[in-house]
């Protein structure tokens, strides 16, 4: 290549870098510098903006709860034992990944809802989940628990098998192992798709309005209500917007952090 | 005493053997990779469950694919050194060592595992995490935690082949010394017939999933019953005490009598490795001609085996040796047992390995 042709590809890429990264950042700043601070905090003081606030961080705090306690030794078994038909089974939990948060919804209606397979069920034990809150809490679980599991299996199975029949043969039972070596170990993993799950949980919009509603204090969550207001009160969508980026980062560079304490700042190799 | 039997397919292995071990007694299992040394050791151990098998240990049996007994892992009382030591990396030496110490109250667990690494002088780095310990050191962190429960049994898959050359004289000592002093039957496996010979009262040669000869080390060397057992137990090793000679090399008196020369350094109680195609034998006629072979020790020809075109010599030189030559120098010497002979080799196709 000659030297000409060289710098005209280095520009090429510095020029595609520097839209990429204008386009990416520059709404999330826009969130932060369109309004004054004064005015966001103000926003937030409303009922409807703190409901929706306290309300989210509830739900998903349930959901990652739950997430967490099913979700850890599910995706165990899916690690360490082999059998057939593991792969289709892999898949399948997967799938909520990539499906669309309106088909999300109205699968949930048709399983869960009042006229849905397990409706009849469900109603005969008391139980209801559209427009409550259990709902939400059902919703995020079901878009944000992939997230959890795929990292979760991924973590385990990179712990070096050895260590655990290392553990095995010093005494200690299955169940044994899994508390006191694996879960140690795999740990870093399980954080990070602990944290993927929480940020997929706080952002659900879509399965959330179509399976549970948008009452207020009930279902309506941080997305509900910025959805619910930006037609309204511009600002005060901002105001809530701003908090869910802001708890977001906080997620992105926790997970980061997870991964290695300098992974930010070290240079790639 | 522990008995196995054990008959498994794994992939295209098909593992089938008998083994029986003493307390105090170790049996060395000697092959190349893929034979199926280590899977021995997990199916005795319950981390592999054969097809069929039976195994005991000091009259409890832990597996018997027939009556359906198949004790699980932890039931198994086995003390295992794993080849890369599989020490849990989030725990330190200490907590390694007392991660198997669930009977001892937990405020003594931890003099108890600072004690145990003491025996294998690491009590100071008791509190060192895994990661920042050097080669040996984790070997010895992991032989102090496979003996803190007090094993039935002791397995060690190739517990010297991941150190280097410096590291390995020490610790082949510590791991023959945990041998002597420990009263219970122990198997270890490697790929390294020297290793085996050293560390073992008896050899297993295995090949291909089946123990195709057992016996001492020498007993092995000198009448092979295989061409393949034949080159596995290549190296014979004679001890001996060595000390420095002229022009750099060392010279080891040897406990039977008899002194040999070799070009590697070496001090204090030694071990002589030599194979046995490089020895040259001669009938003692009288004087000896010229020779470039420092090393010449007298000796009587015990027995004869024919292996194909070779023939493998077992010589009583002071200490059992090992010489190969060709049918026909047998035939030319007019080689019988009882022969007087003189084997003669080169001191430096002498090699000098760590007792």
């Amino acid at each position: 290549m000659s030297a000409l042709s060289r710098l005209w590809f280095s520009l090429a890429v510095t020029i595609a870098l520097a839209v990429a990264l204008t386009f990416l950042i520059l709404p999330i700043l826009a969130i932060f510098l369109d309004t004054g601070p004064a005015a966001l905090i103000d926003s937030l003081g409303e009922e409807t903006a703190r409901d929706a606030l306290l309300l989210s961080l509830e739900t998903t705090a349930i959901a990652l709860a739950i997430i967490i306690v099913v979700g850890t030794p599910a995706a165990y078994f899916l690690a360490s034992r082999r059998f057939r038909g593991r792969a289709l089974l892999t898949t399948l939990i997967e799938l909520p990944l990539v499906l669309p948060p309106a088909a999300a919804g109205i699968a949930l209606l048709a399983a869960l809802g009042p006229n849905g397979i397990f409706g009849a069920e469900l109603d005969a034990l008391g139980i209801t989940l559209p427009l409550e809150t259990a709902g939400v809490v059902v919703a995020l679980v079901f878009v944000a628990s992939p997230f959890y599991l795929r990292q979760a299996q991924a973590s385990f199975a990179a712990v070096d098998p050895t260590i655990v029949d290392a553990s095995r043969t010093l005494g200690a039972s299955e169940a044994h192992t899994f508390a006191r070596i694996l879960v140690p170990t795999a740990l870093p993993g399980l954080a990070t798709g602990g944290a993927l799950a929480l940020g997929r949980a706080l952002g659900e919009f879509g399965a959330t309005l179509m399976f549970a509603g948008a009452l207020q204090g009930v279902t309506q969550t941080v997305p509900l209500a910025i959805f619910d207001r930006f037609a309204r009160d511009f600002d005060a969508a901002l105001a809530l917007s701003a908090v869910l980026v802001a708890i977001s980062a906080a997620i992105l560079l926790a997970t980061k952090l997870l991964d290695g304490p300098d992974s930010l700042t070290r240079a790639a190799r | 005493m522990l008995r196995a039997e054990i008959e498994t397919t794994l992939g295209e292995l098909e593992l089938e053997l008998e083994l029986a071990v003493e307390a105090g007694e170790c049996l060395a299992l000697a092959g190349p990779s893929g034979a199926g040394k280590s899977s021995v050791l997990r199916a005795i151990a319950g981390l592999l469950r054969p097809a069929r098998g039976r195994i005991s240990c000091n009259g409890e049996t832990w597996l018997d694919t027939g009556g359906r007994i198949n004790f699980a892992p932890e039931r198994r009382r086995c003390g295992y050194l794993f080849q890369e030591y599989a020490l849990f990396p989030h725990l330190s030496a200490w907590e390694n060592v007392a991660y198997p110490l669930k009977e001892v109250p937990r405020r003594e667990r931890r003099a108890k595992a600072v004690a145990l690494l003491g025996r294998f002088g690491l009590a100071e780095r008791a509190d060192a995490a895994p990661r920042s310990l050097s080669g040996g050191e984790r070997q010895r962190v992991a032989l102090a935690r496979a003996l803190a429960r007090r094993p039935g049994v002791l397995l060690l898959d190739e517990p010297l082949s991941a150190l280097d050359a410096r590291t390995r004289a020490a610790a082949t000592r510590e791991v023959a010394q945990v041998l002597r002093d420990l009263d219970v039957p122990a198997i270890l496996v490697t790929h390294d017939f020297t290793e085996a010979a050293q560390l073992g009262d008896r050899v297993g040669i295995i090949d291909a999933g089946r123990i195709v000869q057992e016996g001492s080390a020498s007993e092995l060397a000198s009448t092979p019953g295989s061409a393949f057992v034949a080159d596995f137990s290549g190296a014979v090793v004679l001890e001996g005490q060595a000390h420095s000679g002229a022009g750099g090399l060392t010279i080891v008196a040897l406990d039977g009598g008899g002194e040999v020369a070799s070009s590697d350094i070496g001090a204090g109680r030694v071990g002589v490795s030599v194979h046995p195609w490089e020895i040259t034998i001669e009938t003692v006629t009288g004087e000896h001609p010229p020779s470039s072979a420092l090393n010449r020790l007298p000796g009587v020809v015990t027995t004869i085996t024919t292996i194909g075109n070779r023939v493998r010599l077992g010589i009583n030189a002071g200490q059992p040796l090992v010489a190969e030559v060709t049918a026909a120098s047998v035939e030319g010497l007019e080689l019988a047992v009882g022969s007087p002979v003189v084997a003669s080799w080169k001191a430096a196709a002498t090699r000098l390995v760590a007792l």
